[in-house]
Order: C-alpha cells, then structure tokens, then sequence
C-alpha cells in the first residue's frame, strides 16, 4: 500500500514538473533529417541538411515558435529504404518526434508506412514524418497517412503544370520519356503520357525509358538513343547527379533537344549544364528566387545562405516546414506530435513564396507552381545565378495553386482528437 | 537501329571496353603470377581516382596522370611487401581475406581523407570539348583520350612483357617461378614488381575513369563486380583474354542499352501474341535495353557453365 501511494506521489510529482519545464523554460524540439549524405546523391543531402540548419537558426533567432528551439539531427539513409528505417528507429530511440526526408519516393513510402504503424501501436508516442521533397502522387492518395505531410507539389501537380506550359508551345513533336526506375520515376512516365494526351495529343512519344536510380555514371548510350528517336523535346524527373550525368552527356554528345525537367535546379545540375542549357532546359517547381521582389524572405536566406556555405539554397520547401511546425506549435500550446498534426491540418501560412495551404483531406500543401528557363543573369528577370554559373532562372509562367490541384482518393484514418 | 546510333554505340562500348581492361589487366596479371584473386584491385581504381584528383589540385592533370599511377603502384608494392608476402604461407584462402578486408579499410580511408560526397574532379580544358563529328552526335576528346591511354598502356605492356629481360623473367616466373629462382632472379621482388605494376595500372584507369566519369567512394565497388566478370569470361590469367573480354563486355552494355526488343515483341514477328493476360507477362515485356546491367553477369553465368577456364584460358578453374 505505501509502496503504491509513493509510486503514485512519484508520478504526480513528475508529472507536475514535466508540465512545469514546459511552460517556464525553453525547450529544445529535435528534428530528424533521414536523407543520403554518402554515395551520389550525398551533395543533394549536404545541401538541404545546411539548409534546415540555417532555417532552424533563423527560427530560433527570431522565435517563430515561442520559446521552442528548433535543433537539426541528420542520420545518412544512403537513399536506401531499409537504411531509413534503422536510422528512424534510431531517431526514435533518442526521443525525436518529428522527421523529415524527401530524396526518394521509395524511401518516403517505407518511411510512412513505419510511422503510420509505429504511431498505431506506440500511443502517446507518436512521431510525425514531415515530407518535403519525395513527391510520388500515392502518399497524398491511396497509401495517405495522418501523420505524413507533404510540403512540395507531388509529382502529378508538377506534371498538369508543366503540360499545360508544353501544350502553348506548338514546337514540340517528339518527346522522349527517361525517368529513374523506381517509385517517382514510374509515376513520371505515366503521368506525362495521361496528360500530353489529353492536353496535346498531335505530341508523338518517341522513347520511354527507364534506368537505375543513382547508379549510373555514364548516360553516353541514352543520349545516343534519344538522339536516334529524333527527339525535340526530352522530359525527365531525374535529380542530383541523375540529371547532371546526363545533361552532361547530352552536352558532349551535342543533342539538341530541348529538356523539361522537375528538377534542373538541383545540386551539380547548373554546372553540368552551363551555357549549353541556356533556353534549353527548364524546371517546374514551387519557387523561383529570381521572380521574388527585392529583398524579399527568400532573398534574405538565400544571401545567408551564400555567405555562410558558399552554396545555393534552393529547397525552399525547408522553411515551410519550419514554419509551419512552428505556427502548429503556437496554435496548438503544444509539441505532442498528435495535437500538432491536427494542429497542421488545413493550416494556412505564408511561407516564401506566398500564401499555402496544408490540404485538410490528404495533408497535401497547395501552392503556386513555377516553370523556369536557363537564362543568362540580367539584373532584371534573372538576378541570381546558381553554382556561380552567371546563369539562373527566369520565370515564363506562374501556375495558381487550384490550376495544378489534383483530386485526392485519400480516405484519411484520424486517430480521436486529444482535449 | 540507325547507322548513327550503331557507329555510336559501337564506339561508346570500345571506349568503355577499354577503360575495362586498363583495370581488368592489372587484376589478370597479378593472378596469373601470384595466384592471388585480388579483391582489392578496384579499390586500387578508387585511390588512383582520388590521388589523380588531389594531385591535380597541386600540381595540375597533367602531372598527376603520371604521379597518381606511381603513388598507386608504391602503394600496391608496400602491401604486397609487408602484408600480402607475410600471409602468403598460410595459402590462398588467407591471401584473399586480406585483399578482401583491405579493400573495406581503403574505402573507409578515402571516405575519412576526402568525405563520402563525390569529389569535383573535373576534366583538364585540353579533354574537354570535342574531338569529330559522326553524322550530328559530337564524340567527346574524353573518351578518345580512354581509348588512345588504353592502346598505349596495351603497346607498352605488351612490349615489356615481350621485349624486355624483366618481362621474360616475369613470364617465366608466370609458370615455373622455382626454377627462375634456381637461376638467381629473385622471384619475391618480381612479385612485388607486378603487384605494384598491376595496381599502378588499376590506378592509371582510376584516374582516368576518375576524370572522365565520377570520383566517389562507391566507384570502387561498381567497378570491382565488372572486372571479375572481365577475367572470368576472358579467362583467369590470360591478358588476351581480358582484352577480349573487355570489349565484348563493353558492347554488350552499350549495345544491350539500345536495343528495345522484348521475348513479347520477339515472339510477336512469328505469330505468337503475348497480351498483359499472359501467364508471366512481366518477363515477356522486359526489353533488352531494361536488362543491360545484368547482362555482364548473364555472360559470366553462362560462361562458368559452358567453358569453365574463360574464352581464352589455359587451366580449369
């Protein structure tokens, strides 16, 4: 009987001052960044790890989430799934409660799934898997969990964006499909097919390939192809060095066709393409720095950035991460996971580039879309370069968030909402 | 397939047939004398890859395309001569656990140096650029300069081996290495001549490779699989073999690549029509081009199988 009375005394008292530390101190939030830092795709993964450091240091300096500090923790997944597992495991054993990655879909659909299950069996200790990058259209649809967001357009939004931007330009006849063979890649192919389809079907697809993700090292033999199927256009959502390898191919094999891509802005890409890109190459994506105003947030960390790494910051992604954990924080008085999440839920702020929307049905974050070309710096559309090439981006066509939204066929499980 | 793409494939696939057995000849070498399947020879490519680069950085390309090899080679001499020669004793299985480990220990060495991110290593300007014009597909002076490096490393090798008093006692060496010893040579440092030669070749082809392609840690592991496909199917120990087989395995990538025949579309031209209901559709419609990274390992297979001792290999196993 004592000995219960004193166990009971002993958690009230703990209790109290857990509570107690929480509303008088400053407390620490740790976030897991599970993304490669070895191997090809390392780059990739420096550069964004840098980048949520830099925006946790800005958030912590200008106290977005009220007397919380934001505290980046990276584990090197090596871009493989089973990798990440471990390192979330990991991340779980040292208490983390949120997580982010976004270098492969494949990765993000693992990824999700543990937590999903993880957060089921583990009540009270929840964690929740803020995506930023890995934009395969299943997360938001048919395999969508309440505790995975995701904070870039998926795959299918990018694709209606960049086709109805292909489908003004009478030009194109033949286009060549090559994408990495797995998760995102797949979903690539067949979104491109589905819309050019329907938006310009006179549009001949002349090549539909796939190749192995982050293995290749030498993209010679697929320019070779591309050039034999009399290619004018070529669109891809290669990344990192699967996309630098193979405009540097491309380049020293002198292919003349022209490449839409998800993302040419990606580390190692401006280099491999230089002035042979220029008017040849274009993005699609949620932000452009060059078509910010002057002094604009974006500028202000992209200079901060510059000066502190001597690198580009360009997943802009990571400060509507930051901030919007930030203001589910604050609204929430909370940094349980399970009331944050709800806290998230059809949440709107402005992040860098306007005002978003986190998607109440499928946790899905509705913003505009840009399609950019490679251009020369002008001072005027083209401010910044990228890679210190004197080449950047200049906006042709700013999509409004409802042009590129998608139907979901999310049938969102929510757990019961905590009081 | 058009007469462009063929000319360019064909050339791709001697260009990296090539490179192939700028590494593979080292590795045939060493085994044909020491009798030691070296795991470590790719890693061998990897150090030269990053000795090229740093180097470079110091004193320009064109100097480290000489330095890198000779690091490399002094490098490949001290393992052999205070690792590989002490272990030598116990037999075989020892020697090729040490390789193997020391493999692990030289990639956890350049990831400590130089990081696990790839390194820039970029192309000298004198390489960049092209070098002719097929039809509209510009060749790049990179891939003329594997092929011209690995031609004359080929000429230089062949008349060392040939032409040399050094290389007729490596060559004797090669199958007799008592009786060369009976003469007075002293076997052990021939040896630790090829060992070092041999991975001053690997490092050779690492700077190259380096260069031309990416300098990153797990460069070593993608090439260490290909060349023991090379001096299998060429035949263990046989430098004509490795040749051989390096080009063959070199075409069959790039050709495999652009081939987009499947059994389906095969079986289709004699009347057989294989439709997504068929009973294992999935392997019906895989293409030729989807299956080209394998195909190097298919051959090795198949080769095990029908001719155990390689295309041109004079003993069994």
């Amino acid at each position: 009987m004592l000995r219960l009375s004193m166990k009971v005394a002993l958690v009230a008292c703990a209790s109290l001052a857990a509570t107690g530390f929480a509303v008088a101190q400053t407390k620490t939030v740790k976030i897991a960044f599970i993304d490669p830092q070895s191997g090809l795709m390392a780059p990739v993964g420096t550069n964004i790890l840098r980048s949520y450091q830099l925006v946790a240091d800005i958030a912590n300096r200008e106290n977005w989430a009220k007397g919380i500090k934001f505290e980046v923790v990276p584990f090197d997944n090596k871009l493989s799934p089973q990798e990440s597992l471990n390192a979330l495991k990991a991340a779980i054993d040292q208490d983390i409660k949120f997580m982010v990655q976004g270098n492969g879909s494949s990765v993000a659909l693992a990824l999700s799934d543990a937590v999903t299950k993880h957060n089921e069996r583990n009540p009270g200790k929840e964690v929740l898997f803020m995506n930023y990058a890995a934009v395969d259209p299943d997360l938001t649809n048919s395999k969508c969990s309440f505790w995975h967001f995701r904070f870039d357009a998926n795959s299918d939004m990018k694709m209606e964006a960049l086709t109805s931007f292909m489908a003004e330009k009478k030009d194109i006849k033949k286009v060549y499909l090559l994408n990495q063979d797995y998760a995102f890649g797949h979903q690539v192919r067949r979104a491109a097919k589905e819309y050019l389809a329907r938006k310009r079907p006179d549009i001949q697809i002349v090549g539909d390939e796939l190749h192995p993700l982050a293995k290749i090292t030498d993209f010679s033999q697929y320019v070779a192809k591309i050039k034999a199927a009399g290619t004018d256009t070529v669109i891809t959502g290669n990344w990192g060095s699967d996309l630098a390898l193979l405009i540097k191919a491309a380049k020293d094999a002198g292919l003349s066709a022209n490449f839409y891509t998800y993302y040419a802005g990606t580390t190692g890409v401006p280099t491999a393409m230089g002035a042979s890109g220029i008017d040849r190459v274009r993005f699609v994506g949620y932000w452009n720095l060059n078509n910010d105003k002057i002094g604009s947030t974006g500028e202000k960390i992209y200079k901060e950035f510059k000066e502190k790494y001597k690198d580009d910051w360009y997943t802009m992604a990571t400060y509507s991460v930051i901030k919007s954990l930030s203001e589910a924080f604050n609204k929430s008085k909370s940094t349980e996971p399970i009331k944050v999440a709800f806290a998230l839920e059809g949440l709107k702020f402005a992040s860098v580039n306007g005002e978003v929307e986190m998607r109440n049905t499928d946790h899905q974050l509705q913003q505009v879309l840009h399609v950019a070309s490679w251009q020369k710096v002008d001072g005027k559309q083209v401010r910044f370069d990228q890679e210190n090439t004197g080449l950047g981006w200049r906006t042709e066509k700013v999509l409004d968030s409802f042009v590129a939204a998608q139907p979901t066929s999310c049938n969102m499980q929510r757990p019961a909402r905590p009081d | 397939m058009t007469p462009e793409l063929a000319l360019i494939s064909a050339l791709n696939g001697i260009s990296y047939g090539l490179l192939l057995f700028m590494l593979a000849s080292g590795l045939t070498l060493i085994f044909s004398m020491m009798g030691v399947l070296n795991f470590a020879h790719a890693s061998f490519y990897m150090l030269g890859a990053y000795l090229g680069y740093q180097i470079s950085k110091w004193v320009g390309f064109w100097p480290a395309l000489v330095l890198a090899p000779i690091a490399t080679g002094l490098f490949g001499a001290v393992v052999e001569r205070f690792g590989l020669r002490r272990v030598h004793k116990w037999g075989h299985v020892p020697e090729l656990l040490f390789t193997f480990g020391l493999s692990f220990i030289i990639v956890e060495l350049v990831q400590v140096i130089w990081g696990r991110p790839p390194v820039p290593n970029e192309l000298p300007p004198g390489l960049q650029g092209s070098l002719f014009t097929i039809y509209t597909t510009t060749f790049p002076i990179s891939r003329g300069f594997i092929m011209l490096v690995a031609v004359l490393m080929m000429a230089a090798l062949w008349l060392v081996l040939t032409r040399t008093r050094i290389g007729l006692v490596i060559q004797a060496a090669l199958t007799h290495p008592e009786q060369v010893e009976a003469l007075g040579h002293n076997v052990r440092r021939v040896f630790m001549l090829v060992f070092g030669g041999g991975s001053a070749l690997a490092g050779l082809a690492g700077v190259i490779g380096g260069v031309v392609f990416v300098t990153e840690p797990s460069m070593a592991a993608v090439a260490g699989a290909i060349i023991f496909v090379v001096i299998v199917v060429g035949g263990m120990g046989s430098l004509a073999g490795a040749f051989i087989a390096s080009l063959l395995i070199g075409i069959i990538q790039t050709f495999g690549l652009a081939l987009d025949y499947s059994i389906q579309s095969i079986v289709g031209n004699v009347g057989i029509h294989v439709t997504p209901d068929t009973f294992g559709y999935a392997v019906w419609k895989l293409t030729i081009a989807q299956v080209a990274p394998v195909l190097p390992f298919l051959l090795l297979v198949l080769i095990l199988i029908v001719r155990p001792r390689g295309l041109m290999g004079t003993r069994e196993g």
